[in-house]
């Protein structure tokens, strides 16, 4: 049996504000096989962006803080800022794409130069070869007139260029894993559609790992081999993108599909809102974190968190109706309301 | 059915000094009949909200006429054009953290509208606004708080109340959802549904999100760079597209269906929309279309009829 390339296990993290102690994210375990592609799917808040943030140093300490967990890559702990190793390895083995590109990148450095710049830190590059590289990897991330592009300032660059260009810095150091945060939601369906087939062409020629960020199901169907689906700082359904599309088995899943107009002319549904909001996580629920907006909530759920059961060969879901002594075990989960 | 609004050669160009101009729309003409929702969709910079808020007077008219059950508006407001047609032509904005005056109370904001028109005293607008406060899903008690105590979606139903509250008959909703989560996304798709089915509404519903397009709309309109090249029933449009553009806009739009974006060949064009500084002659979108000819690069196409359903389609093609 391989072992996968990055493995997540039981990772906390907190923010302290004003307010009290946020508990962002509370015991998050994935694991990424070489090559392949996981999306992490939920909603604004639900501890997406800050469980790979904390995998790659960027959670701002304080305010914020790992309690527990470990990030392994090919075996080795990534996690906690202070480890050289860990920046190393992050550094050079890791690249990461962000949202926003026009803030993400420096105003006032060349596009170019920023490009070349890890290839100085990581790689030992000469400043004429990292600059030589640099126009290489624009052109592989397909922007014309590569070279007079490189000498180009963020501003004079378009939104889609500068996520181009963000993905020839993420890469330009041949990393085994690259995590991409919501890449395309600032981007217009067309160039989102450039953008995704561009990852895809990189993944296949490069051989890396891909983690996804993102809220769009559309998204994550095109791109996924394998999907998490985040709420309120946990994981509560995993599984191939198959399963968790077709074979749903969370009720927060369910909720999310039916939630989202269909394309098929031949079935127009209703579109059924999940009524309610996402728990305070100042003071997250004792019971599961989705029992308050679930139409099949039951009393243990708010008693007891659930675990991930397993529903499926490599398929779980955090649910009680999940639980194999549970006398409600749906065969499907339907939407419909209070099991009887 | 009656229509509403029509629009005719509608321009809009700003002025950027040095003798730039932008040509945010172009010669643009269609109608919006009584209580149809039409769809609009294109790419930031097609001038998609541009069009709303020049139809709405909140841009002056570069060239063109818009017309309100055969009234010709102004095309350059003044404040007493605003106290004449703005109770009966509303916006719902994009962004619901900066479309609120962070100093009002809601109840505040919500009944402003209706004190300066006039329409009814101080106390009686406070208790309209309750009213709406319930009607948008949201409670009369929380007239006395300030926005920034309301969640995204919350905020949103804010200001739906306060555009709805004035009872105006056509309502301009720019990206109304684009800022929200996918689950709160239907519930004000839904509370505008079921508004807009009661109250007997005239909607322009702006977004870039075509499948919601899709379930909200009767009519699907498409820009591309300041014009409008596809309009028709929004099920022929988004199952059948026939200008090359709107092909590729649909074909672009991943759909939560694992299998079917497997079998998807991809469908990306190359190149960005221009920019609509000085836009040469010809079809706006003949730099990136698959299609082009070069009569495109000559003469601007201009709106036909391409089938009997009503569409009407601005490419050489037809």
């Amino acid at each position: 049996m391989t072992s996968p390339l990055l493995e997540v296990s039981n990772l906390h993290v907190e923010f302290d504000t004003y307010g009290g102690t946020v508990k962002a994210v509370r015991g998050v375990d994935f694991h990424v096989d070489a090559g392949k592609t996981l999306a992490i799917v939920g909603e604004s808040g639900c501890g997406k962006s800050v469980t790979v943030q904390a995998m790659m140093g960027l959670i701002p300490m304080p305010p914020g803080r790992i309690t527990q967990g470990s990030a392994r890559l090919r075996g080795q702990e990534i996690l906690g800022r202070s480890t050289v190793d860990g920046r190393e390895v992050r550094g050079a083995q890791i690249g990461m794409i962000f949202q926003d590109p026009m803030s993400s990148l420096n105003p006032t450095m060349s596009i170019g130069d920023q490009i070349a710049e890890p290839l100085l830190v990581h790689r030992g590059y000469s400043a004429a070869q990292a600059r030589a590289r640099a126009v290489e990897l624009l052109e592989m991330v397909r922007i014309p007139e590569a070279a007079r592009r490189a000498k180009q300032y963020p501003f004079e660059f378009s939104g889609g260029m500068l996520q181009r260009a963000m993905i020839a810095m993420a890469i330009s150091c041949k990393p085994t894993l690259l995590i991409a945060d919501e890449p395309t939601t600032a981007l217009d369906v067309t160039i989102q559609a450039q953008i995704l087939d561009l990852l895809r062409d990189l993944q296949n020629e490069t051989g890396m790992a891909l983690i996804l960020i993102t809220h769009d199901l559309g998204v994550v169907a095109r791109m996924a081999d394998e999907v998490a689906v985040m709420y309120a700082g946990r994981i509560v359904e995993s599984g191939s993108v198959e399963d968790v599309f077709y074979r749903s088995s969370h009720p927060y899943t369910v909720g999310l599909k039916a939630a989202m107009p269909s394309n098929d002319p031949q079935q127009q549904h209703e579109l059924r809102p999940i009524e309610g909001s996402p728990p305070d996580l100042f003071s997250p629920p004792v019971g599961c974190a989705y029992a308050a907006r679930c139409p099949h909530s039951m009393g243990i759920c708010q008693q007891r968190p659930a675990q991930l059961f397993p529903v499926g060969d490599a398929h779980y879901a955090r649910c009680w109706l999940q639980h194999p002594e549970s006398p409600h075990r749906p065969a499907e989960l339907s939407l419909g309301g209070h099991h009887e | 059915m009656s229509e509403l609004i029509r629009i005719r050669s509608l321009t809009k160009h700003f002025d950027m000094g040095r003798g730039q101009r932008v040509h945010a729309i172009d010669n643009i003409s269609f109608d919006i009949a009584e209580r149809e929702i039409v769809g609009l969709v294109g790419e930031s910079g097609s001038g998609k909200s541009t069009l709303g808020k020049t139809l709405l007077g909140l841009h002056d008219k570069t060239a063109g006429e818009v017309y309100y059950r055969d009234e010709l508006l102004p095309q350059h407001y003044h404040s007493s054009d605003y106290r004449r047609h703005a109770r009966r032509m509303q916006m719902i904005f994009q962004d619901p953290y900066s479309s609120l005056n962070p100093r009002m109370t809601v109840g505040e904001i919500i009944a402003e509208g209706p004190r300066l028109h006039g329409m009814m005293t101080a106390a009686q607008a406070r208790e309209a606004a309750g009213e709406w406060l319930r009607r948008v899903g949201l409670h009369p008690d929380h007239m006395s708080r300030y926005p920034h105590e309301f969640s995204g979606g919350q905020r949103q139903r804010i200001g739906i109340a306060r555009a709805l509250i004035l009872e105006p008959e056509f309502v301009v909703c720019d990206e109304p959802i684009s800022a929200l989560d996918v689950s709160v996304q239907a519930q004000v798709v839904n509370l505008l549904s079921e508004l807009q089915a009661s109250l007997g509404l005239t909607l322009l519903f702006i977004a870039h999100d075509l499948s919601m397009v899709r379930y909200v709309s009767d009519r699907m309109a498409v820009m591309y760079l300041g014009s409008l090249v596809e309009i028709g029933p929004v099920d022929e449009v988004y199952f059948e597209p026939r200008h090359p553009y709107t092909q590729v806009l649909i074909a672009s739009n991943p759909e939560p269906d694992p299998e079917s974006e497997r079998q998807r060949v991809s469908t990306s064009i190359r190149g960005e929309i221009s920019s609509p500084v000085n836009v040469p002659e010809g079809c706006r979108f003949a730099a990136r279309c698959p299609r082009a000819m070069e009569e495109c690069r000559r003469v601007t196409p201009v709106l036909k009829p391409v089938d009997e359903s009503g569409r009407l389609v601005a490419c050489h093609l037809y």
